[in-house]
C-alpha cells in the first residue's frame, strides 16, 4: 500500500524533477564554460600572450592576390577577415553551383539505357569519388600550371582574352552612366519570365493547354534591349589588358589557384551528387513513370514533371550535406595558395598576432554559421518542395 | 584534411594546455625534459642546411644541431632530441601550448615576436636577410627592376610582410602567392607561377637545389631586411632560456678559443683559464644553470663548435656553398660574438 503511494508520488513528481534535472544540467554547464573561459584567458596572459579582440583594427601590412573588395596593405586585420571569407564564400558558391549541375547530369547519366553514356558515369563517378581531394587539389594545380605558358607566350582569344601560368585574364567591362537602361532591359527580361511562366501554368490547370514561355521571354528581352540601344547607344568600353612588364596589366585576373581549386572542389562533389540524384530518381515508384508514359508524356516531360519532383525530396537532405562538404572542404585552398578564410585569417593573421586562440574560435564560429545558413537555406526549401508534393500528391 | 587534422589537434593541445594547466610556464620545462628523456625540438619540414632529413632519416642541419647541442648540454648525449616539423604558420602555437621544449625553426627575432607571443628568443645562431630568387632568362641583376612580378613564397612568415614593404617603398607592384608549405611554393616557382621565390637568402640557396635545373636560377644580391635566425623558448622559464643560450654561446666561445670536436679531450688539461672553465674544469656554471658541468665539453665533443656546424651545413664544401660572412666571429669581421664564460 505504502508502495504504491510513493510510486504514485513519484509519478506525479517527474514532470517537476525533470525541470529541476535540466536547470542543474545547464547550471553546471554554465559553470563549467565559465571555469574553462577563466582559465584560458588566466593562463594565457600568465604565458604573456597579449589576448582580446583588439587586433582586429591593427594594420595587417600583407598583401592578398584575389580581393572582392577593396583591400590594400594599410587595412585591418579585420578587413583580411572580411576578404577571406569573400574568398572562401566565392569558391563554394561557384563550386556548389557546378557540382551541383554536373551532378545532376551524371546522376541521369547512369540511369540512361544507352550503355556508353551509363558505364562513362559509372567511371566517373568511381574515379573522383575514390581520389583523396587533396591529391586533386594538387593534381589540378600542378598538372595544369605546368602546361600553361608564360604571360609572353599566353594562349590569346583575339588579343583581348588571355590564359596563361598566372591565370586567366579577361578583359575589364567600364559601364557609362547610360548603362542603366541596359539594367532595367535585363530586369524587364527577368519579369518577364515571371509572367509568362504564370501565364503558362494557369493555362495548364485551366485549360489544360501548353503555352510558350521561352520565346516570348526572348523576344520582350530583345525589344528591351534595342530600346536600350536606341535610348543610350553604347555606354560600355572595355579595359583590355596589355602585357607590360612581368605580366599583364589592366582586366580582370582569375588567378590559376581559383581555377583549380573550383575544378577539385566541383568534380569531387559531382560525384557524389551524381549518386544522391540517381538514388532519388530510383527511388520514386517505378508506376510514376509507367503512369507518366501512358499518359503520353514524353521521356524528358516524365522527368521533369513527374520524377524529379518527387525525387527531389529524397535528394535534398544528402545533397545538403554535400554542400557543407564542399564549402568546408575549401579551407583545403591552404595547400595551394588560394587567399581563403584559413590561408589568410586563420593562417597569416595568426602567425603574424599570435592569438590561436581568438582566431581559431573566429574562424570555427564562421565555418559554423555559414554551415547553418546553408542547412536553413536548404531545409525551407525542402519544406517548400515537399509541400508543393503534398498539395498535388 | 591532413592540414585540418593538424589544426585541430594543435588548437586541442592549445586549448588543453591553456584550459587544464595551472601557470605551467614557472622553471619546469628542465625537469620536465628529464623526466620525459628526451628534447622535443621544433624544426623546419625540410630545408637542406639548416634543418633536413637526409638519406638515413636522419635530421641534419644547423638547426638541428642546436637543438642537438642542448640535448648534449641537458643530457650528455646529442640523440636525446626528437624532432617535431612545423610549418611557418604552426610553429609558435606549437611552442605555446607546450608541443615543443624549443624551437630551431630558421625563425626571425622580431620585437613583435619576442613582446608579443608569450616567447622568447635567446641569440641569433645564422644572421641572414631577405633576398630574391629569379630565372636567369629574365636577365634581372636588381631585386629593384621586379616591378609588376609575382612572387611565391611561405605563409605566415617575415617575408610576406618585408615583400609588401619593400615594394611599396619603392612605388613597385607585386601579386603575393603564400603558400603554406615551403615545397608547394617552391614547385609552383619550379613550374613558372611565379617570376621570383622570396625568402631568407640561404634559405634560397637552400631551396635552388630542389628545383629541377638549379643553375637556370640566380639568387639576386640585394637583401632587403634582416632576419637574424635564432633558437626560441617560451616567456617565463628563464632557467630554460639560459641552457639553450648559452648552448649556442658555448659553441661560439669554442670556435673562438680553438676548441674543436677533434681536440676537446686534450684542451681538458689546457692552461687557459677561459677553456677550462668553458670545458667545466674550473666553476661550476653547469650547476648554475641546473646541468652538469661539463655541459659545454659534451656539446663540442657531439656536435663541434660553431665553425664546425657552419662548414658542416651550410660551408663552401657543401651543396649550399655559403661564405661565412656575417657570420664570421667578431674577431674577423663578423657579427658572431658570445658574452664570456665568467
Ligand atoms: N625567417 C622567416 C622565414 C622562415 C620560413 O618559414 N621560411 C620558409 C621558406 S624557406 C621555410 O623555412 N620553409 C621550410 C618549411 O616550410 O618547413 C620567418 O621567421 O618568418
Amino acid at each position: 500500500m505504502i508502495d504504491k503511494s510513493i510510486i504514485q508520488r513519484w509519478r506525479a513528481r517527474v514532470g517537476q524533477r525533470d525541470v529541476l534535472a535540466q536547470i542543474a544540467v545547464a547550471v553546471a554547464l554554465f559553470l563549467a564554460v565559465y571555469w574553462l573561459i577563466d582559465n584560458v584567458v588566466s593562463n594565457l596572459e600568465r604565458q604573456n600572450v597579449a589576448s582580446g579582440f583588439g587586433f582586429f583594427n591593427e594594420r595587417a601590412g600583407f598583401g592578398i592576390n584575389q580581393t572582392l573588395i577593396n583591400y590594400s596593405e594599410d587595412s585591418s586585420y579585420g578587413r583580411v577577415l572580411m576578404v577571406g571569407l569573400l574568398n572562401t564564400l566565392l569558391v563554394s558558391v561557384i563550386g556548389i553551383a557546378l557540382a551541383s549541375l554536373l551532378g545532376f547530369f551524371i546522376g541521369i547519366g547512369r540511369l540512361s539505357q544507352n550503355w556508353l553514356i551509363n558505364r562513362l558515369a559509372l567511371v566517373y563517378i568511381e574515379i573522383f569519388r575514390n581520389v583523396p581531394l587533396l591529391l586533386q587539389i594538387m593534381f589540378w594545380y600542378f598538372g595544369v600550371l605546368r602546361n600553361l605558358p608564360s604571360p609572353r607566350n599566353s594562349f590569346t582569344a583575339g588579343d583581348v582574352v588571355f590564359f596563361n601560368n598566372r591565370g586567366l585574364i579577361l578583359p575589364a567591362i567600364e559601364a557609362g552612366p547610360g548603362a542603366i537602361w541596359y539594367g532595367l532591359a535585363l530586369l524587364a527580361g527577368i519579369a518577364a519570365v515571371f509572367w509568362f511562366k504564370r501565364r503558362a501554368k494557369q493555362a495548364r490547370f485551366v485549360a489544360g493547354e501548353i503555352l510558350p514561355v521561352w520565346r516570348p521571354v526572348a523576344l520582350v528581352l530583345v525589344v528591351a534591349l534595342m530600346m536600350a540601344f536606341l535610348l543610350a547607344g553604347v555606354p560600355f568600353s572595355l579595359e583590355i589588358p596589355v602585357l607590360r612588364g612581368f605580366n599583364f596589366r589592366g582586366g580582370i585576373s582569375v588567378i590559376p589557384e581559383f581555377v583549380a581549386l573550383v575544378l577539385a572542389l566541383s568534380l569531387y562533389t559531382a560525384s557524389f551528387i551524381a549518386e544522391i540524384v540517381r538514388a532519388g530518381i530510383q527511388s520514386v515508384d517505378k508506376g510514376q513513370r509507367e503512369a507518366a508514359a501512358a499518359l503520353g508524356l514524353s521521356n524528358t516531360q516524365a522527368l521533369n514533371l513527374v520524377l524529379v519532383p518527387q525525387a527531389l525530396r529524397v535528394i535534398i537532405p544528402p545533397l545538403t550535406s554535400q554542400y557543407l562538404n564542399l564549402t568546408k572542404n575549401s579551407s583545403l585552398a591552404v595547400a595551394i595558395a588560394y587567399p581563403d578564410i584559413v590561408s589568410v585569417f586563420a593562417g597569416t593573421t595568426l602567425t603574424q598576432v599570435g592569438q590561436a586562440v581568438e582566431i581559431i574560435l573566429v574562424t570555427m564560429l564562421i565555418y559554423l554559421s555559414l554551415s547553418l545558413l546553408t542547412s536553413f537555406i536548404m531545409n525551407w526549401y525542402n519544406a517548400r518542395v515537399a509541400l508543393a508534393g503534398g498539395s498535388h500528391g | 584534411m591532413k592540414m585540418l587534422s593538424y589544426k585541430f589537434r594543435v588548437f586541442v593541445v592549445v586549448i588543453c594546455a591553456c584550459v587544464f594547466s595551472q601557470g605551467a610556464v614557472a622553471a619546469e620545462t628542465l625537469s620536465i625534459v628529464k623526466k620525459r628523456g628526451h628534447m622535443q625540438c621544433g624544426v623546419s619540414q625540410g630545408l637542406p642546411g639548416f634543418s633536413n632529413p637526409d638519406d638515413k632519416g636522419n635530421w641534419v642541419g644547423m638547426d638541428v644541431d642546436i637543438c642537438r647541442a642542448v640535448a648534449a648540454a641537458v643530457f650528455g648525449d646529442d640523440t636525446k632530441v626528437k624532432f617535431t616539423p612545423l610549418s611557418a604558420k604552426e610553429r609558435f602555437t606549437a611552442l605555446q601550448s607546450g608541443e615543443v621544449d624549443m624551437l630551431a625553426r630558421n625563425t626571425t627575432w622580431s620585437m613583435h615576436r619576442d613582446t608579443a607571443l608569450g616567447v622568447d628568443f635567446t641569440g641569433v645562431n645564422y644572421y641572414d636577410g631577405q633576398g630574391f630568387m629569379v630565372r636567369k632568362e629574365l636577365g634581372i641583376t636588381n631585386s629593384l627592376e621586379l616591378d609588376g612580378a609575382s612572387l611565391c613564397t611561405n605563409l605566415g612568415t617575415t617575408t610576406e610582410l618585408n615583400a609588401a614593404d619593400y615594394f611599396r617603398t619603392n612605388n613597385m607592384e607585386y601579386e603575393i602567392v603564400a603558400f603554406e608549405k615551403a615545397d608547394e611554393a617552391v614547385a609552383a616557382y619550379n613550374t613558372g607561377r611565379c617570376d621570383a621565390y622570396t625568402t631568407d637568402q640561404s634559405a634560397l640557396y637552400a631551396q635552388r637545389l630542389k628545383l629541377t635545373e638549379p643553375g637556370a636560377h640566380i639568387v639576386l644580391p640585394q637583401i632587403i631586411s634582416k632576419e637574424p635566425l635564432g633558437p626560441v623558448v617560451r616567456q617565463g622559464d628563464n632557467q630554460w632560456g639560459d641552457i639553450v643560450r648559452w648552448s649556442h654561446f658555448a659553441m661560439v666561445n669554442a670556435e673562438e678559443l680553438g676548441v674543436t670536436s677533434k681536440n676537446v679531450d686534450t684542451m681538458k688539461t689546457n692552461k687557459n683559464p677561459a677553456i677550462r672553465r668553458l670545458l667545466g674544469v674550473d666553476g661550476t656554471f653547469g650547476t648554475n644553470m641546473g646541468i652538469s658541468n661539463d655541459w659545454a665539453y659534451n656539446i663540442i665533443r657531439t656536435v663541434g663548435n660553431y665553425a664546425e656546424t657552419f662548414e658542416r651545413n651550410v660551408g663552401k664544401s657543401t651543396p649550399l656553398g655559403i661564405a661565412r660572412g656575417v657570420n664570421a666571429l667578431w674577431t674577423q669581421g663578423g657579427l658572431q660574438y658570445a658574452p664570456p664564460v665568467r
